[in-house]
């Protein structure tokens, strides 16, 4: 309550400095409620809507849908709420073949899209939009940071990844920073939940470390048979796989591994704490970072909101440009195809009481931005 | 005197023609995407029903066609888009923009595909054609899914809708009457094909093989033929498919989709003619108003098919205009 | 590539069609006996998966898991049979077919109700922890071993059962002749519930089994399902004689595939390449195997009673 109450003060203070609250904004949210996937979708959507209930701000409308991670619902959603729900702007995608299928539509309307996880390549290169900003990452940034600090650490790496774009880029992105042998070069099948054959060429490798993007079910599965298989060569991945949502499910098979990352419970700064703090309070769980990107984004909406008209929209996009949040991952800013330059961190999976989480590290990358922001010419 | 049936499927055209009208009139235009959904789904079907229906054929795998449809619209429009021309090895085609090229092309590419599914498939019958047909999508979905010149699993975007002479497709209710225009023209072919000797003699062979055989006629020919016409209309859906939603993906090859074919035929009700009309409708109808009351959607369109299946046989038709002449 | 590698990768695949089996096994007697074509049965392994990983974490063991994951499995089968599936019998695979999908949904919707979102931790049993060494030096997982062992003695088991019991006597007339096994006396209903809750406690024991190496989650059973299929056709459906050989080919083929193809591939092209070309290829391989099976013999290696 008190958090709420400070918000609004914020709020107020800001409106008083001259800054007039603008026009109303409506935002749909398109994200996961249901199926496999759904634990990333609730994050993203309890995340979102904690900032905006911190705000307190009644000129803010949220409509959130469920897209069932399917590409042609997710299409059909974005469809209704630009044309009947009239939404400024969209977010909450999870997913980043459901991006590829919404953004380049609903920017090309005319719609903001804030993504709250989503980054392919594709979006922040020759194909990016004044209109659609991320607020999480760009695909590669952690891939490159777990690559940065393999240098430091292994001569020889096994590297995998499913067969799908997103792990393409995974590994290209991982290569981009890694200046050691890569021993093995593995794709396996998207969705793909048996591992034995994967394992057994890393034993046989003579690799010092692994290298492994694999998001969701795919990850708990290749962890729980890897602690189980005896090869006891380190681990290594970007964060997706010991985030807060997938530990329960691998267990301590997890533990000591390092994964990189943007945020981490541990982290020590106001922003961080009083997040944390009020997510626990009001969901009763521990965030992953995908609740921390999406609070990100609701906050850059109300920044901006609070600075321009939302149907103006040079005035609006240069408002979001200028990030003028307390994000809590720390330093936050928006490169120039308005994807973000930030620190990057190597966690390590440990346990706090019963309940496994990360602990930072090291700091791999400051102000890091990403390698397609050249391309973005517009 | 015109049957009861065949004044339910007016009152079902003129009921989906007038949904984006009055949608425009109430000021609610998303229901004309809605309606154009329902169009293309619907058109999917048809294809769909001329094996399942008058075939009597369980093909699980028709999302490869519908798929295939989609991709030819997506790779012959990023072609066109990026000026590079396409490069098929033994010589290289200028991508298009234009619908009726890439329908051309899209069902041709979609008949060769059904030609070589349905020449192995259909040497099958009963459970073992459903898994074949099933087994074959699921090649053609992962194959999608890791080839990465068009996108693989992140799919294509198509930034600007095809064009079609005469029509500014970029106009939801443009777009929408083009899709009525040809789904009302491939149920046109598809009450000439039920009649015909060709319709008659696939029917017979679901009901006969060895009397249609000891006539003279080989079943496997007249079902290899409906197999290769059924893929092509799937496939003809498909790419209007990627035009309204200005995107292709894999998901348009995976077997939720094919299952959902299937389910749109029995709601409607099988081998009817405006069976896959009826039930398209109502399924995008019922999707739509489940998934804005609740997450758990998923679980209740379960129980409203399950209930479907098993109190109300023979479809929305069947309920509507009685029971069916045949079969 | 050393021979220990290749071995423990003809391990590793025929573990993986040990695991297909027991999901096959089901389904094909399934369709042997009642002649129904079963979408759901994916879901009943993902129930096995779910009711093991619950008890596993309410008593911390899981063997009292693994025995919950099969009556837990069997329990809803029998549910859903006398339910739903025996109104389905007499309907053609149509109707089947749309009646199990909508099952799926249900199932999968109704799973997520009860357990929520996030995927559940199952491990395996600490007594199955370790490995045991090769011959020629390489290690293997046990609880893998254990898992072909325990399909091999399901198989021997459900040989045993139809060839020597009056329960597997009454099954084969099923199959043979479902009229004449109602003329003698049989209570043909029950053995129908029998039959499928037999086949979902197969599939639900394959889920909890799995379950300890993968992840517990809503959508597990889709992907075995459709491998379980590709088994049944292969192996000629309503053959369990098929579906245990052509799970092991099955099995045996993904598993190479997926471990030769980009070595082969690799001959002509780059590593990274190839690495693609290669994993695309490995995911089609064991329909193209069907497909060229089928070509030649379109019932299947072992056509069953059909």
């Amino acid at each position: 309550m008190k958090k709420i109450v400070a918000a609004g003060i914020f709020g107020l203070s800001l409106s008083v400095s001259g800054l007039a609250m603008a026009e109303p904004v409506k935002i749909g949210m398109i994200t996961t409620l249901s199926g496999g996937g759904a634990g990333l979708g609730i994050d993203t959507r309890d995340g979102f809507m904690l900032a905006i209930e911190q705000a307190g701000n009644d000129e803010i409308e949220v409509v959130i849908e469920d897209d069932g991670q399917r590409p042609e619902l997710a299409v059909q959603i974005a469809d209704k709420m630009i044309q009947s729900d009239q939404v400024d702007i969209l977010t909450g995608i999870v997913w980043s073949n459901l991006a590829m299928a919404v953004v380049p539509s609903a920017t090309a309307q005319g719609k903001f899209y804030v993504s709250t996880n989503a980054a392919p390549a594709a979006l922040a290169g020759a194909n990016c939009h004044p209109l659609y900003f991320n607020a999480a990452y760009q695909n590669d940034n952690l891939h490159e940071a777990a690559g940065e600090y393999a240098n430091g650490q292994y001569e020889k790496m096994f590297i995998m990844a499913p067969n799908y774009p997103a792990g393409q880029d995974s590994l290209a992105g991982f290569k981009r920073y890694f200046e050691g042998e890569v021993t093995n070069e593995v794709y396996t099948q998207l969705g793909q939940t048996d591992y034995a054959a994967e394992i057994a060429q890393i034993r046989d490798s003579g690799a010092d470390a692994v290298f492994m993007f694999l998001p969701g079910g795919m990850g708990i599965a290749f962890m729980k048979q890897y602690a189980q298989s005896g090869v006891d060569i380190p681990v290594t991945g970007p964060g997706f796989s010991f985030s807060q949502d997938v530990l329960p499910a691998i267990g301590d098979a997890a533990l000591g591994v390092m994964n990189s990352g943007q945020w981490a419970p541990d982290f020590d700064n106001e922003a961080s704490k009083s997040f944390l703090a009020a997510f626990q309070e009001k969901y009763d769980r521990l965030p992953s970072i995908y609740a921390v990107q999406a609070y990100d984004a609701a906050q850059l909406i109300l920044s901006a909101a609070s600075k321009a008209d939302v149907k103006d929209a040079d005035a609006f996009a240069a408002a979001m440009m200028e990030a003028d949040i307390e994000s809590p991952r720390g330093k936050f800013s928006f490169n120039t195809n308005r994807h973000p330059i930030q620190d990057i961190f190597m966690m390590e999976v440990v346990k706090d009481g019963d309940v496994l989480t990360n602990r930072t590290v090291e700091t791999v990358f400051t102000d890091h931005g990403d390698a397609y922001a050249e391309q973005c010419t517009q | 005197m015109m049957s009861r049936e065949t004044i339910v499927n007016i009152g079902l055209a003129l009921i989906l023609l007038a949904i984006p009208f009055i949608a425009m009139q109430v000021g609610s235009p998303f229901y004309v995407t809605l309606a154009t959904r329902m169009a293309i789904l619907a058109l999917a079907a048809v294809g769909l029903n001329l094996v399942l229906g008058l075939g009597g054929l369980v093909s699980f795998g028709h999302a490869a066609f519908f798929g295939v449809g989609g991709y030819a619209a997506g790779i012959l429009a990023s072609h066109a888009f990026s000026m590079q021309p396409l490069d098929l090895g033994f010589a290289s085609v200028a991508g298009t923009n234009s619908m009726l090229a890439i329908w051309l092309v899209a069902m041709l590419a979609a008949g060769l595909l059904a030609l070589f599914i349905g020449a192995i498939s259909l040497r099958t019958s009963g459970v073992y054609f459903i898994m074949i047909t099933l087994a074959f999508a699921q090649m053609t979905y992962y194959f999608a899914i890791s080839w990465p010149a068009y996108g693989g699993e992140d799919g294509l975007s198509i930034f600007v809708r095809n064009q079609f002479p005469g029509i500014n497709t970029m106009v939801p209710l443009s777009f929408f009457l083009l899709c009525y225009g040809v789904l009302m023209s491939v149920l046109v072919l598809f009450a000439l094909i039920a009649r015909s000797r060709f319709g008659t003699a696939l029917q017979a062979a679901r009901q006969n093989d060895v009397r249609v055989a000891s006539v003279g006629i080989a079943p496997f020919r007249i079902r290899l033929a409906a197999f290769v016409i059924s893929g092509m209309i799937t496939a003809l859906a498909g790419a209007l498919y990627a035009d309204l939603n200005r995107f292709v993906s894999p998901s348009m090859l995976s077997w939720h989709m094919s299952g959902e074919f299937i389910v749109l035929i029995i709601l409607g009700g099988v081998a009817r003619l405006f069976g896959p009309v009826a039930g398209a409708m109502m399924f995008v109808m019922v999707e739509y108003l489940l998934g804005g009351m609740t997450d758990r959607w998923q679980f209740f369109l379960g129980l409203a098919l399950l209930a479907v299946v098993l109190f109300a046989r023979g479809g929305l038709i069947g309920f509507l205009a009685g029971k069916a002449r045949h079969g | 590539m050393s021979s220990a590698l290749l071995i423990e990768q003809l391990l590793n695949g025929l573990q993986l069609g040990v695991m297909l089996f027991l999901m096959a096994a089901g389904l094909t007697l399934i369709f042997g006996v009642m002649g129904l074509i079963n979408l759901a049965h994916g879901s009943l392994y993902m129930v096995g998966a779910f009711a093991c990983a619950w008890v596993a974490a309410q008593t911390g063991s899981f063997w009292i898991g693994l025995v919950a994951s099969l009556a837990a499995a069997a329990a809803m089968g029998a549910i859903v049979e006398i339910a739903i599936i025996r109104r389905l019998y007499k309907r053609d695979h149509l109707d089947q077919v749309l009646a199990t999908f909508a099952l799926i949904l249900i199932f999968s919707e109704g799973t997520r109700w009860v357990f929520g979102s996030v995927p559940l931790y199952l491990n395996v049993p600490s007594q199955l922890a370790g490995f045991v060494t090769l011959p020629g030096g390489s290690r293997y997982q046990l609880y893998r071993l254990a898992i072909i062992g325990v399909g091999v003695a399901v198989a021997l088991g459900l040989y045993l059962l139809i060839s020597r019991t009056r329960l597997g006597m009454r099954i084969r007339a099923g199959e043979s002749d479902r009229e004449m096994i109602g003329a003698l006396g049989v209570d043909i209903r029950t053995l129908y519930t029998i039959v499928f809750a037999l086949g979902a406690a197969l599939a639900g024991f394959a889920g909890a089994m799995v379950g300890a190496l993968q992840s517990v989650q809503v959508g597990m059973g889709e992907p075995v399902l459709i491998l379980a299929f590709v088994v049944i056709v292969i192996g000629g459906i309503g053959s369990i004689k098929g579906a245990l050989v052509g799970a092991i080919l099955v099995g045996l083929i993904d598993t190479m595939g997926r471990f030769l193809m980009p070595q082969v591939f690799s001959i002509f092209m780059g590593t990274s390449q190839a690495a693609t070309a290669g994993a695309a290829v490995a995911s089609m391989l064991i329909y193209l195997v069907m497909a060229v099976i089928l070509a030649v013999r379109p019932q299947g290696l072992f056509a069953g009673a059909k």
